[in-house]
């Protein structure tokens, strides 16, 4: 039922969705842009204010992360996961602001080979100018929407820094199908935050 | 105690897997004025199937449950101490069988306590009345829209915000403006005015449990909630910023007396899940 709602979706909203296979490769990286909705399939990383601030400071090599980033993307999530009969369930993974992460986030970008960003409320000018030397992403999920996505998670592949930094706070590799999102930040260096940003200080101007 | 515990799991169960029913009404308001094939409708879309889906599999609205927030109002001679622990004890279990997700992060070890609970966590505020009843109001305030709360201080230089009900109403432009879409929109915002830095944080946080249709005792107030709902709406920043008609579902100002000097506001943000619940007892 759920697959049928969000066909109906995609079809009241008169857009088309364009499907992303991962990882994503640079060719197809830069074919996407701002206003684009996708549904991604493959296999994502999370990862939220300690992973980045770790992968940020450490300079790891390859062979010291568990799972390949290179073409993946990382979703700014804390999921809720439970633990049944030795599987873990994703029961809830909408994302979370992306806008914490800025400090960290171009260097992540240019030292782990992450060709898309997604979480939600954009990112900022480090980000962008990373995004258009490396070819990245951002892709804009529904914020809040945590049931309806972790529909789309249909299977935990693996989970790193579990010990360490816990449930929220752990690298989970998600297996994603027809995951749905928008493209906000695309690598040419054009951002619908700002575009809104500038339009709405516009409008404000006019309030004060 | 027994079963006042049991009746709060199921109040947080409620709270965190489903939305009051006039904050729903407003998301869908929200979704039919919005421009067909607009990312904003489409967002609006996937959050009312979400809404359903959550509440049809008692699963989370949103993954960040939030910060537990009680108000509490108990009638004379109930024990305080008995009713905080009672909450604290409720919090532990909703947390393992909702589940909710562990939130309570301790600041010198940076450890999650695993359940909910730790320093000043959950917030809970009592208060004793003359009724019989023992009534616990429970909101989850989401992480990403507190973080987009601003106090202001009037008056604000660049701003041009007098000391007066219009410089408020500047400051609350100005909140939302610099939020753009970070804390997911529409948000409902609550506003505290008053002498107090916290007292005023404490005010404006308790406006988001008022229903999106009550009527503020003060005409003025009520007609200035209208206004700066009518004003925040034409900033299109709009559903999640995608751009788009609806930024706020609501505004609800509540007022201290102030000081001579001092002339602070509060605007605490919640995001489109404004989950709040009452468990009357």
């Amino acid at each position: 039922m759920v697959e049928q709602l969000s066909a109906i979706s995609y079809q009241l909203s008169g857009k088309k969705a364009k499907k992303i296979n991962l990882p994503l490769i640079k060719k197809e990286v830069l074919k996407l842009k701002v206003g684009d909705v996708v549904l991604i399939n493959g296999l994502i990383v999370t990862g939220r204010d300690k992973i980045h601030k770790f992968l940020a400071s450490e300079k790891l090599s390859k062979k010291e992360i568990l799972f390949d980033l290179n073409g993946a993307i990382l979703y700014h999530c804390g999921p809720v996961v439970k633990e049944v009969s030795g599987e873990y369930k994703v029961i809830a993974a909408g994302p979370t602001t992306s806008i914490r992460v800025e400090i960290y986030e171009h260097k992540i970008i240019s030292n782990y080979g992450i060709k898309g960003i997604m979480g939600k409320g954009g990112m900022g000018e480090h980000t962008l100018k990373a995004m258009k030397e490396k070819g990245c992403v951002y892709f804009h999920a529904i914020g809040g929407a945590a049931a309806y996505l972790a529909d789309r998670i249909k299977r935990v592949a693996g989970v790193w820094k579990l010990e360490e930094f816990g449930m929220t706070e752990a690298m989970w590799l998600l297996e994603v199908e027809d995951f749905p999102a928008i493209v906000t930040m695309d690598a040419h260096g054009k951002s619908l935050h700002k575009e809104i940003e500038k339009r709405s200080y516009s409008n404000l101007k006019k309030l004060l | 105690m027994l079963k006042l515990r049991d009746g709060i799991v199921e109040l947080y169960r409620k709270v965190a897997t489903s939305l009051p029913p006039d904050v729903e009404d407003a998301l869908k308001a929200a979704y039919a004025s919005e421009k067909k094939g607009s990312n904003a409708k489409q967002a609006l879309e996937v959050i009312l199937e979400n809404i359903r889906l959550a509440r049809d599999t008692a699963r989370p609205i949103c993954q960040d449950t939030g910060v537990p927030v009680f108000y509490v109002k108990t009638p004379i001679g109930l024990s305080q101490l008995e009713l905080e622990n009672t909450i604290i004890e409720a919090t532990r279990l909703a947390t393992e069988k909702i589940p909710l997700r562990p939130n309570a992060v301790d600041i010198i070890t940076e450890k999650n306590s695993g359940d909910n609970t730790g320093l000043g966590f959950p917030v809970i505020y009592i208060s004793e009345t003359l009724s019989s009843t023992l009534t616990i109001d429970l909101m989850l305030k989401g992480g990403g829209c507190e973080n987009i709360g601003q106090i202001y201080k009037l008056p604000v230089e660049e701003l041009k915000a007098d000391r007066d009900l219009d410089g408020v109403k500047k400051c609350i432009l100005d909140c939302v403006h610099k939020a753009q879409g970070k804390g997911c929109p529409p948000y409902t915002l609550g506003i505290g005015i008053g002498a107090a830095k916290d007292q005023v944080t404490k005010l404006a946080k308790q406006q988001l449990m008022r229903r999106l249709s009550d009527v503020n005792e003060s005409e003025l107030l009520f007609k200035l909630e209208k206004k700066l709902l009518h004003d925040i709406n034409s900033l299109g920043i709009g559903p999640l910023g995608f751009g788009g008609k609806n930024t706020a579902l609501g505004v609800k100002i509540g007022i201290n007396h102030r000081h001579p000097a001092s002339y602070f506001i509060d605007i605490s943000v919640s995001c489109w899940a404004n989950r709040r619940g009452r468990l009357i007892w």
